[in-house]
């Protein structure tokens, strides 16, 4: 094959290509659409991770939504209070204070609290263990360890501890992607600040809670005894603590027989 | 007698050799926008446009350009590089004049440029050409494969449009009941085999 062979296919193909991009280049300026400017700022605000927290498509999709006025500021969890400041700047309103939360497994159940019923030999994954008889562990309503929650976190802020999963709040950005891969319902969002709360899903009576697990919650209400801010409530023979309520006294945690109460500290 | 071979052609592309369903290019568009019978439509009518704005660039470049540069061995990448202009071409004048269906269609629309179908028509067309089948035929060729997905298409988002409403067991819910009825309205498609050389001898 001789140079000039070459040389022509490189022409042709080059060639083809440059009058195909004069074309596409004199119709996109002659059919050019004037692009909102306020969706282009919006989306420059948002991080881009398009990991739809938000519940839109994309951030585009957001970003659209917020221009149109459909969606609310703050859902994006990702990008935190700083891309809501920059959000309202640009929509002219006033930023709505939006706390930062973070994901937290209600269960404490590692190795040593709590027991096997069987020895699980199937697929590791949560949802699959699930689907028979509820799972290996001997308490119904705790954590798998099997960590579908760890591989559905796009940021790696979630780690299996002993048998249960764990996450670690700095990392988590609340992207809600753990509460829906839980097969368990066990994963759900707590304020990032010095509050009490309850490591524990189980609600069944006292007695059987204590025989699955040692670090059940038994609803002997002592808790909601000595809580002075009315902020914890026994319902179903498990605790409840209202975030809004709780002044981070921390007496429940130091009144929990079980210690199925614990202390979030942000930050810590 | 040309008029005779054009209809052949146009049937045998629309029926007997449907893009879709008798050579399988193209399934993503057909599993992905067939929800709805609109853009459904939509989504066909673009493709066909593609096809025959693709066949009409790309036949003359392939013969007057390509072979007496006996550079035929460049087909795919000068096929590709002009399909792929096209959609853009399609992409800006649908956005500028038809916002609506631009919107409905989403992400297949720069899709149609790695649509198979579309690089298919084009290609095929090539390997069929001879004394008897010529520029005419090509065009006729590959507005018959642009209605044969058209078909293909309007059909299947019908027969999903019945599947929302059926009671489906639930490990076959979603796509596999989908790629089941793809595969008996493929089937089905095998029954016309034959029909246009019955019809026209």
């Amino acid at each position: 094959m001789d140079i000039n062979s070459i040389l022509l296919a490189v022409l042709i193909v080059a060639g083809i290509g440059l009058v195909l991009g004069v074309i596409l280049a004199v119709a996109s300026l002659l059919m050019a659409v004037p692009k909102d400017e306020k969706v282009e700022a919006l989306k420059e605000a948002l991080p881009g991770a398009n990991c739809g927290a938000c519940g839109y498509s994309g951030c585009e999709g957001y970003a659209k939504a917020l221009a149109l006025g459909e969606a609310a500021l703050g859902k994006c969890s990702p990008g935190g209070e700083d891309c809501v400041s920059q959000l309202s700047k640009i929509l002219g309103v006033e930023a709505a204070s939006r706390e930062k939360k973070t994901a937290l497994v209600h269960c404490m159940g590692s190795e040593d609290n709590t027991d096997v019923k069987m020895e699980y030999q199937g697929v590791m994954s949560c949802r699959a263990a699930m689907t028979l008889h509820g799972g290996m562990s001997s308490c119904t309503f705790g954590c798998l360890g099997l960590g579908d929650c760890m591989n559905a976190c796009p940021y790696g802020a979630i780690s299996l501890c002993n048998g249960v999963a764990h996450i670690e709040p700095e990392l988590c950005k609340g992207c809600s992607m753990c509460v829906s891969a839980c097969p368990k319902k066990l994963i759900s969002f707590v304020p990032y600040k010095d509050m009490a709360v309850v490591r524990c899903f189980n609600c069944q009576k006292g007695a059987d809670a204590r025989k699955v697990c040692k670090s059940a919650c038994i609803g002997c209400k002592k808790c909601e005894k000595v809580c002075e801010a009315g902020a914890v409530k026994v319902e179903n023979f498990l605790a409840y603590v209202d975030a809004s309520k709780c002044t981070g006294c921390m007496k429940c945690v130091e009144s929990c027989p079980q210690g199925s109460i614990t202390a979030f500290r942000a930050g810590a | 007698m040309i008029i005779k071979s054009l209809i052949a052609v146009f049937l045998a592309a629309i029926l007997t050799e449907n893009y879709v369903l008798s050579k399988f290019l193209g399934i993503c568009p057909f599993l992905g926008v067939s929800k709805k019978v609109n853009t459904a439509l939509g989504m066909s009518a673009a493709v066909t446009f593609v096809m025959v704005l693709a066949t009409a660039a790309t036949y003359p470049i392939y013969m007057y350009l390509l072979v007496p540069a006996n550079l035929s061995y460049l087909q795919t990448i000068v096929f590709i590089l002009i399909i792929a202009g096209l959609v853009q071409l399609v992409e800006i004048v649908l956005k500028k004049y038809i916002p609506s269906l631009y919107n409905s269609l989403g992400i297949y629309l720069p899709l149609i440029t790695t649509n198979c179908a579309v690089l298919g028509v084009t290609m095929l067309v090539i390997e069929k050409s001879g004394p008897d089948f010529g520029f005419g035929h090509a065009m006729v060729n590959a507005l018959g494969a642009g209605i044969g997905f058209l078909v293909a298409m309007v059909m299947f988002a019908g027969v999903r449009q019945r599947l929302e409403a059926a009671d489906i067991p639930k490990a076959l819910k979603g796509l596999p009941i989908t790629l089941v009825a793809a595969s008996l309205v493929s089937l089905s498609f095998l029954g016309f085999s034959g029909i246009v050389e019955g019809m026209l001898g």
